[in-house]
């Protein structure tokens, strides 16, 4: 019997058979629809990923006219920084860099950011970046952002004054870790809002709050109530790009507009971001490197289409490293890569990646 | 969807302004009096472009480029681009 080849979430290469396969992207699916209490794929979808999966081809792509739009997060750390964004490492400015991804590699829009990519280091040096994005806007044509992490975790001790939750949490001292984080939530907000007006005022396009939620939901209610503020007082299109599938409890008991916001999953995430006022919502799903792509890809876009369903605005979904159905290595492997990027807009109703 | 070297850049803005993707390429595919398949379409969007002096992805000397370009597209789409908005600011336009 002809076997398919194809990778497991860590990028190593595994064989199938058709109905194995098939039995992959119908578990993926349904772990999406257990966890997340979404709609399944239909039969057309799965005949679409079965389609792509058995096809040899080493590069897949979406059909001609179905072309959708590309967000950047991490700016151009992808070419000048280390390994530690996946970078190439290469000897070239920021701005060297963004006119090669905007020429070179067609990208539709880009993003200027620091290399420490997290607003508590680039506050100080708010200058230096305003000096950057006003630079490329000269230079460029493509919608330009500027972006960083929130990382609420920086504020946390010994990185920053306010207690440690992650301290606190295991001594039994709840009270304690909520206040923290309550305290945390308003000293962040007021950097986000500050960093995004600075942006604003030299003329960004837009702004890119990337990895939101990453310390839980005290961070995704900072970056709420700023997105809110940024529709308000300023002219850029907001993109919120998750760092996680679901919103973990640190605090528990944050709302925003009555809905608590621990475990919160992706569409449900979205309806928030939306009613914040943000233009682009990049939601998340983790690769699970013990299972297949077919699982993984076929999980993500279950997820993603109950998103792209309800939407207003567009949605990016992150599909990237470890997330998005590619495989969790640094060197992700292209005919991963480019069937979760098709499936995403073929299947999951993208408007962008 | 291919940047500048197609229509990429334009339809991104107008996800900026709130539109899903659909929308946004019937809107600018309507700016263009082109079919929203033909955005993608490389070989009719170089030309177009050139035609319509809002950037291209080659360096040609003489195109639009940079806040020039963008200039010309906020007047096409009938949009305000932050930059522009500061730069006619500064010309006191």
């Amino acid at each position: 019997m002809a076997t398919i080849r194809t990778r497991m979430g860590d990028g190593s290469d595994v064989e199938l058979t058709p109905a194995e396969l098939r039995q992959e992207l119908e578990d993926g699916c349904q772990a999406a629809v257990k966890r997340g209490k979404v709609d399944p794929l239909t039969e057309d979808d799965f005949q679409y990923l079965l389609e792509m999966f058995t096809c040899p081809s080493r590069i897949w792509g979406v059909q001609r006219g179905n072309e959708a739009i590309l967000s950047k997060d991490g700016s151009v750390n992808t070419l000048y920084s280390s390994r530690l964004s996946s970078g190439a490492g290469l000897p070239l400015s920021r701005e060297q860099c963004i006119r090669t991804f905007e020429t070179a590699f067609a990208f539709d829009s880009i993003e200027v950011g620091h290399t420490d990519y997290s607003v508590k280091p680039v506050k100080p040096i708010c200058t230096l970046e305003q000096h950057h994005v006003e630079t490329c806007l000269n230079s460029t044509i493509l919608p330009l952002f500027y972006g960083f992490m929130p990382n609420l975790g920086l504020y946390f001790q010994p990185d920053g004054p306010f207690p440690n939750p992650s301290d606190l949490l295991p001594k039994g001292q709840i009270a304690e870790a909520r206040a923290a984080q309550e305290d945390a939530i308003r000293t962040l907000l007021e950097d986000l809002k500050w960093m995004t007006g600075m942006m604003d005022t030299v003329g960004a396009d837009g702004f890119n709050y990337d990895t939101v939620a990453s310390t839980g939901d005290a961070e995704f209610l900072a970056t709420l109530k700023a997105v809110e503020w940024a529709s308000e007082h300023t002219t850029m299109g907001v993109e919120v790009g998750m760092a996680a599938e679901m919103v973990l409890g640190f605090h528990g008991e944050l709302e925003y507009d009555g809905v608590r916001l621990a475990g919160l999953w992706p569409h449900q995430q979205m309806k928030l971001v939306e009613k914040a006022g943000a233009a682009i919502f990049g939601p998340v799903v983790n690769t699970n490197t013990g299972k297949t792509s077919p699982w993984n890809i076929a999980r993500s876009v279950t997820f993603v289409k109950a998103c792209t369903r309800d939407a207003k605005i567009a949605i990016h979904p992150n599909v990237g490293m470890g997330v998005g159905g590619v495989p969790s290595y640094e060197v992700p492997p292209a005919d991963v890569v480019t069937r979760a990027s098709a499936a995403m807009i073929e299947v999951g109703g993208a408007d962008g990646l | 969807m291919g940047g500048i070297r197609t229509t990429g850049d334009l339809v991104a803005r107008m996800q900026l302004k709130g539109m899903r993707l659909k929308e946004a390429k019937e809107y600018v595919a309507g700016k263009l009096g082109v079919t929203p398949f033909d955005l993608s379409d490389s070989t009719q969007m170089r030309t177009l472009r050139e035609e319509l002096d809002i950037g291209v992805v080659t360096g040609v000397p003489g195109v639009a480029k940079g806040l020039a370009a963008k200039a010309r597209i906020a007047e096409l789409l009938g949009i305000e681009i932050n930059c522009v908005e500061k730069l006619k600011a500064k010309m006191g336009l």
